[in-house]
């Protein structure tokens, strides 16, 4: 990936019981996840961006090219900014094709201006078998497809998608989010995606955005931003961390898979099949799954045992939990326990434990 | 139209809904003749204690009103040719049919001094639109083109011609200033003895065969003392007065 | 044979005239329409009434401001004058011209329907895929409201074949030139013409039963949006 301007973001807007002002700064490049309960602003946000939304006040800058500037008098209608937009329903141009749909944005695009063709993203998305069809023949998960087909073929500078997966059953969504992440790991274009469900972004995002309210709460790598104890993310059921991980071996009788984590150093074995050595991984560690002890119990049928220092301790929303923030091996984990066992170890920050990993989720 | 026609339309309607009472008398009255029958009503109510309730509108369609059971009593129509059906089809009073008044054409334009004494403006070419009635259904339209006819003018105006569905509607045209001339009963523009309005030339009589219009007293008002009264009336010097008043001969 | 010259050239005039006012409303409702759809102009109440008038107004009204704007002394008429085109009072351009009121609310209603149905979300697509306002109209808007087009049409048309109010007020009656269908009828009626104001009304009945079967017929399959 070559070095990528940043997306600026300077947005403030007044409707009848709603404000909205954000001082947002992105990373050019992988995917943001703007997260929040709705009716935190997130959509509109998104549709700030696109233009769709007439902010009061607006400051947009996209790979150095601004696109609205509210002091200057400046605004680029939506169809003036090179973006690709995916809606929550497809919302497919029912009297084309699946044809005339992809080629509806392409043909608009000068020819010297287009770098994704279409006969790759067909095959990223894997539409090739449906382009004779008509949109009402589609299934959901088909028309989500075609959307961000569409979208990409327009070549844009940044891809905005507002929860393309909401309207999506489970299964559909499983269907979907692999070519999501193809997109993320095979295009080298920023895309901001808007959600309220934390496995998704957890799954996709390399940054995370936190609106509520209207207001920016917390803004980072997605690793830090989930870890952060102040956020109401953090206190959730599903709450937990993501880290990188690169494929260090293979053991074929055990069928495991070990892997090191962020400090270099220190392995993590998960019951998955053989993958390439030296790949990276994303794996979630939830923190209802990390359980803290003095000891180093080898007697136990816990796979994962890792020297941590705690760094923090809030009360959970439930009052017989407590949250604990801890460093290991690079990184953050957070481990959810009982208010009890908190006391009863005497836990306090900057103490030595051990963090027992039950559970781990290979996220990719 | 004066101000008390839409309280008689009002009537009409309550008498319609209530049935005609002994003392009251309905009439179907042609649209050319309603401001002679407003006056006409007020003198008779007055000498007689009757009440008249007038509806006013197209001969032909008043036939087929009356040949479909409308409650009207007595018919002043615009010509004597559907009154003449109606005794014919037994509808009427036997006998009871007589001439009330014969109209009389003009020659009109809205603009003053616009129609000479003897109606050559006619047969100059300076106007566009020459108004009459339907010919077919409307006797003064019949009258005008038998008087174009009588003039040798027929050939000559064929492309001026513009056709109101009944007389009111020729009138309409010129008063509006939308045809520079036209045919129209002298009792439009004609009140206590002298033209109101604009210029006209009174066609001679002899140019057209007479507009007489006939009324009748229907087999509804038969046993009507009002309907009788107001026949009588009619046939009377005081509405004989206030007809030619209006234009009209007898 | 039935019907006389008079009657063909009435049914000709009439064809025509529907033809013409049909074609002149679709160009000049489409933006009406389109503009009241969008529109968030404290105006669109008074336009949209303005437009809706003729529904409830009886024809006589409008032939009867027709008859005096369009007239020598009404400031259209006036205006026409001014331009040497006369008055149109009395001629075929006159009666398009009351027709195209007199059939507005027709035209406009249904497309401004189909407009609103379309939503805001297609729009919003197009802008995204690069199409400016106008090419969005023509490649999205117009195709989606396709089904309102036709009801539009074959209501103006239709509508405008049924007048005869505006036409009695300010057509003059001439063959050839104003003397339309429905005033034919009323022609033969007044003259008791029996006969051929059956064949006549007849053929009204049947054409305007047609019209509005195939209306009615062509609402059965609606494009549901992908």
């Amino acid at each position: 990936m070559t070095v990528a301007l940043p997306i600026k973001a300077r947005i403030a807007l007044s409707r009848e019981r709603f404000h909205l002002e954000v001082n947002l700064a992105l990373p050019g490049n992988g995917i943001s996840a703007l997260f929040g309960p709705s009716g935190s602003g997130k959509t509109t946000l998104l549709r700030c961006l696109a233009g769709l939304e007439r902010a009061t006040q607006a400051y947009i800058e996209v790979a150095g090219e601004v696109w609205q500037d509210t002091a200057q008098g400046v605004f680029l209608p939506p169809h003036r900014r090179a973006l690709g937009y995916v809606f929550q329903e497809a919302s497919l141009f029912p009297h084309l094709s699946v044809r005339g749909n992809l080629d509806y944005g392409m043909r608009r695009v000068a020819l010297a201006q287009r770098r994704i063709t279409p006969v790759a993203v067909c095959a990223m998305l894997g539409i090739e078998a449906l382009l004779d069809r008509a949109p009402q023949h589609l299934s959901g998960g088909e028309r989500q497809r075609v959307g961000i087909a569409r979208a990409l073929l327009t070549s844009p500078r940044l891809l905005l998608m507002d929860e393309p997966l909401a309207a999506l059953d489970s299964a559909l969504k499983q269907e979907i989010l692999p070519y999501l992440e193809r997109l993320r790991d095979e295009l080298d274009i920023p895309l901001v995606y808007v959600s309220h469900a934390q496995d998704e972004v957890a799954r996709l995002a390399d940054h995370l955005a936190v609106l509520d309210h209207g207001e920016l709460v917390a803004s980072g790598p997605i690793g830090e931003t989930l870890a952060r104890l102040d956020l109401p993310l953090a206190h959730s059921q599903d709450a937990g961390v993501v880290v990188r991980a690169q494929v260090q071996h293979f053991d074929a009788h055990y069928q495991l898979l070990s892997l090191v984590l962020p400090d270099g150093l220190t392995p993590l074995r998960i019951a998955q099949p053989q993958r390439p050595h030296g790949s990276w991984l994303r794996v979630k560690i939830l923190a209802r799954d990390v359980s803290l002890s003095h000891q180093h119990e080898s007697q136990s049928s816990i796979l994962n045992r890792l020297p941590a220092q705690v760094r923090e301790l809030v009360p959970a929303d439930n009052p017989a939990h407590v949250l604990v923030s801890l460093a290991c091996a690079g990184t953050v984990l957070l481990a959810r326990i009982t208010r009890y066992s908190a006391d009863h170890l005497g836990l306090a920050p900057g103490q030595q434990v051990w963090a027992q990993i039950k559970a781990v989720a290979l996220l990719a | 139209m004066t101000a008390f026609t839409p309280r008689l339309a009002a009537l009409a309607l309550l008498t319609l809904a209530f049935g005609a009472q002994a003392d009251e008398v309905q009439v179907a009255v042609a649209s050319n003749f309603t401001a002679p029958i407003q006056a006409i009503a007020e003198s008779f109510e007055k000498d007689t204690g009757h009440k008249l309730v007038a509806a006013y509108g197209a001969t032909g369609q008043f036939y087929t009103q009356i040949k479909n059971g409308a409650p009207f009593e007595v018919f002043l129509a615009a010509d004597d040719t559907t009154p003449a059906k109606l005794e014919q089809e037994g509808d009427i009073m036997p006998g009871s049919r007589f001439t009330y008044a014969v109209g009389t054409l003009a020659l009109w334009s809205a603009k003053p001094g616009y129609v000479d004494a003897k109606g050559d403006v006619l047969k100059g070419n300076d106007y566009q639109h020459l108004s009459i009635a339907n010919p077919k259904a409307a006797p003064y339209g019949l009258a005008a083109t038998q008087a174009l006819d009588k003039l040798g003018l027929t050939e000559q105006v064929k492309g001026k011609i513009v056709e109101g569905q009944n007389i009111s509607q020729a009138y309409q045209f010129v008063s509006t200033g939308n045809a520079e001339l036209g045919f129209v009963a002298l009792s439009q523009i004609y009140k206590d003895g002298k033209v109101t309005s604009g210029s006209a030339w009174i066609v001679p009589a002899n140019l057209y065969a007479p507009i007489k219009q006939d009324a009748v007293l229907l087999n509804k008002g038969k046993d009507n003392a009002a309907a009788k009264a107001l026949v009588a009336y009619l046939k009377g010097p005081k509405a004989a007065a206030i007809i030619k008043s209006f234009g009209y001969e007898l | 044979m039935p019907l006389g010259s008079g009657d063909l050239a009435a049914i000709r005039l009439t064809l025509e005239l529907a033809s013409l006012t049909t074609v002149l409303l679709l160009i000049l409702g489409t933006p009406l329409a389109w503009w009241l759809a969008q529109t968030r102009s404290r105006l669109r109440g008074v336009v949209g009434a303005l437009v809706a008038l003729p529904l409830v107004l009886p024809p006589t009204v409008i032939g009867f401001y027709l008859l005096l704007v369009l007239g020598p002394h009404g400031w259209v008429g006036q205006a026409t004058q001014a331009l040497g085109l006369g008055t149109v009072v009395f001629s075929f351009a006159g009666l398009v011209a009351g027709s195209v009121i007199y059939s507005l609310p027709f035209v406009v209603q249904p497309l401004q329907n189909a407009f609103s149905a379309i939503g805001p979300r297609p729009l919003e697509v197009a802008a995204t895929l690069r199409a400016s306002p106008l090419d969005c109209f023509f490649t999205v808007v117009l195709p989606l409201a396709r089904p309102g087009f036709v009801t539009a049409a074959i209501l103006g048309f239709a509508h405008t074949v049924g007048e005869f109010g505006v036409v009695l007020m300010i057509g003059g009656n001439i063959p050839g030139k104003t003397r339309v269908v429905s005033v034919q009828i009323f022609d033969h009626v007044e003259a008791l013409e029996y006969a051929q104001a059956h064949w006549l009304a007849g053929a009204m009945v049947a054409f305007s039963f047609l019209v509005l079967l195939a209306l009615y017929s062509s609402r059965g399959h609606k494009q549901v949006w992908g």
